[in-house]
């Protein structure tokens, strides 16, 4: 008789991916964070005009989009307003009453009223934490439950965010030197970020898991930190035109280097623990 | 108070997989369903090898982490310690299903009929309520108040205890009340050593393993 290398599927001891969540759950993350990395950034350019607007509106749009995503995992989408009731231990619930109270804070601060941009500050950052703590409040799955996955998806939601807001740089023009340097300063704590999480949690994921992240932060360290950091240094050297196109395509690489991090995360790590027994039954005459 | 909690036996339990048909037959699950499951375990390499029967489920746990990550409220631990859920109001975004480490909770989104089309018996139990939410065992809380109800005690009048429990054919399923000293499952908790699943996670399970006597040397 033999066994499967995977263990027994779904009836087995042996650590198994989940199928709860998949790439629409990965959307609210991939989604989220960058429309709340968007609006966090937009604010802190403090530009003003139409681009601004239209940069805070295209963060919303993210943050919709991601809720939208995960609304197609509901299984009963028609009672989706009950995802509300629960804030007080929740981070589902708490994500959600986030992105409501977000909504008013992004579009005062779009119409230029005084005092609104910290609220919209404050709330995307709110928003992107609690999408942090959601996953990691999910005790099932050993690779989400790290307190790692904190920091690491906070800023991951942070640099994705900056990311669209230097591909749009060409057009809203607010992309200064200190605000690029901000940008090169977050892409390396996210990959600190990485680093300890990916630390932290080797000891503790299935092996599936273990290939899935390493691929995933391969990838991140040389295409998601190492190439826009060169990129961004480049355009320091470059005329505007060229430092534009150098860091947009920066922002461009970077963000979709966080997004595949996620939905790796999520689709293809999710292992949980398995069964592991402490003891086994003592059966018979003992020697 | 009174706690309800599950004892299995690991020492009795032959596999036999009657716990998880019971279970299907009492709450009418559907095909994959198995809120009562008997995991089949192998340990070790040739020739020492040791295998194990391992009945799990809920665990209806102290603090249960699916409780507290629900958006809706749905799941809720009652003050004699079964989890619950309400149909009515769980939304199906299957949270808990991955923040319960004990894989018990199971969601189904579209019927799944055990031979294609609908039998007569799976359209007479049919319960559209369970569909697209989240579904787990209960501990058949419905039987357990019933029976209290009519003066019945759980885990020792069948009427109100859990069908997996009556259905175990070597009793290595016990279920009762851990707040009562003199309870069934006080005493084989007492007289054996016993472990809890995942327990460095604290959550505080209430279904016990016990895998040697309290009273004989250790053996491992």
């Amino acid at each position: 008789m033999s066994y499967p290398p995977q263990g027994y599927g779904t009836y087995g001891p042996d650590p198994w991916r989940q199928t709860s969540w998949d790439a629409r759950a990965a959307g609210n993350f991939i989604g989220g964070g960058m429309g709340g990395g968007l609006i966090v950034f937009t604010v802190l350019a403090d530009a003003s005009g139409a681009a601004h607007a239209a940069l805070l509106s295209a963060g919303l749009a993210l943050v919709g989009f991601g809720l939208f995503c995960v609304s197609l995992e509901l299984g009963r989408p028609l009672r989706a307003l009950n995802v509300f009731r629960n804030p007080r231990t929740s981070w589902m619930a708490r994500e959600a009453w986030a992105s409501v109270l977000l909504v008013p804070a992004v579009v005062a601060t779009a119409a230029g009223i005084p005092g609104a941009s910290s609220f919209a500050l404050a709330l995307a950052l709110v928003f992107v934490c609690c999408q942090a703590r959601l996953l990691q409040a999910a005790k099932g799955i050993p690779a989400w439950r790290a307190p790692a996955v904190v920091p690491l998806l906070v800023f991951s939601g942070l640099i994705e965010g900056a990311g669209l807001f230097f591909v749009a740089a060409p057009w809203h023009g607010a992309a200064t030197r200190s605000l690029q340097i901000a940008f090169g300063a977050l892409l390396v704590i996210r990959v600190v970020a990485w680093l300890g999480y990916r630390r932290r949690v080797a000891g503790t994921i299935a092996p599936g898991a273990k290939a899935a992240l390493d691929g995933a932060g391969g990838m991140l360290i040389v295409a998601g930190t190492a190439l826009p950091l060169a990129l961004v240094a480049a355009a320091g050297f470059a005329a505007s035109d060229v430092a534009l196109a150098l860091t947009g395509i920066a922002g461009l690489v970077a963000a979709l280097a966080g997004a595949f991090v996620k939905l790796t995360l999520i689709t293809r790590a999710g292992f949980n623990q398995g069964f592991a027994l402490p003891h086994l039954p003592v059966r018979g005459a003992r020697t | 108070m009174t706690r309800w909690a599950m004892v299995a036996d690991l020492r009795r339990c032959v596999g036999c997989q009657t716990c998880t048909a019971s279970c299907r037959h009492a709450n009418a699950t559907p095909p994959g369903v198995q809120w009562r499951r008997v995991l089949d375990v192998e340990q070790g390499e040739y020739p020492n090898v040791h295998r194990a029967f391992v009945p799990v489920g809920c665990q209806h746990c102290d603090d249960p982490p699916c409780m507290d990550v629900c958006p809706t409220t749905a799941t809720r631990k009652r003050a004699d310690g079964i989890v619950t859920i309400d149909y009515d109001l769980c939304i199906g975004c299957a949270y808990c299903a991955v923040a319960c480490p004990y894989q018990a909770r199971y969601k189904t989104t579209r019927p799944v009929n055990a031979y294609g089309r609908e039998m007569e018996n799976e359209r007479k139990r049919r319960d559209d309520s369970k569909r697209a939410v989240a579904t787990k065992c209960t501990f058949c809380v419905d039987r357990v108040d019933a029976g209290l109800a009519t003066g019945l005690v759980p885990g020792v009048d069948p009427e109100a205890t859990p069908a997996c429990v009556n259905a175990c054919i070597t009793q290595t399923l016990a279920f009762g009340d851990l707040d009562d000293p003199a309870s069934n499952v006080s005493r084989l908790i007492a007289d054996n050593r016993h472990f809890r699943l995942h327990e460095e996670l604290g959550t505080g399970p209430g279904f016990y393993y016990l895998w040697d006597a309290a009273d004989k040397p250790a053996a491992e």
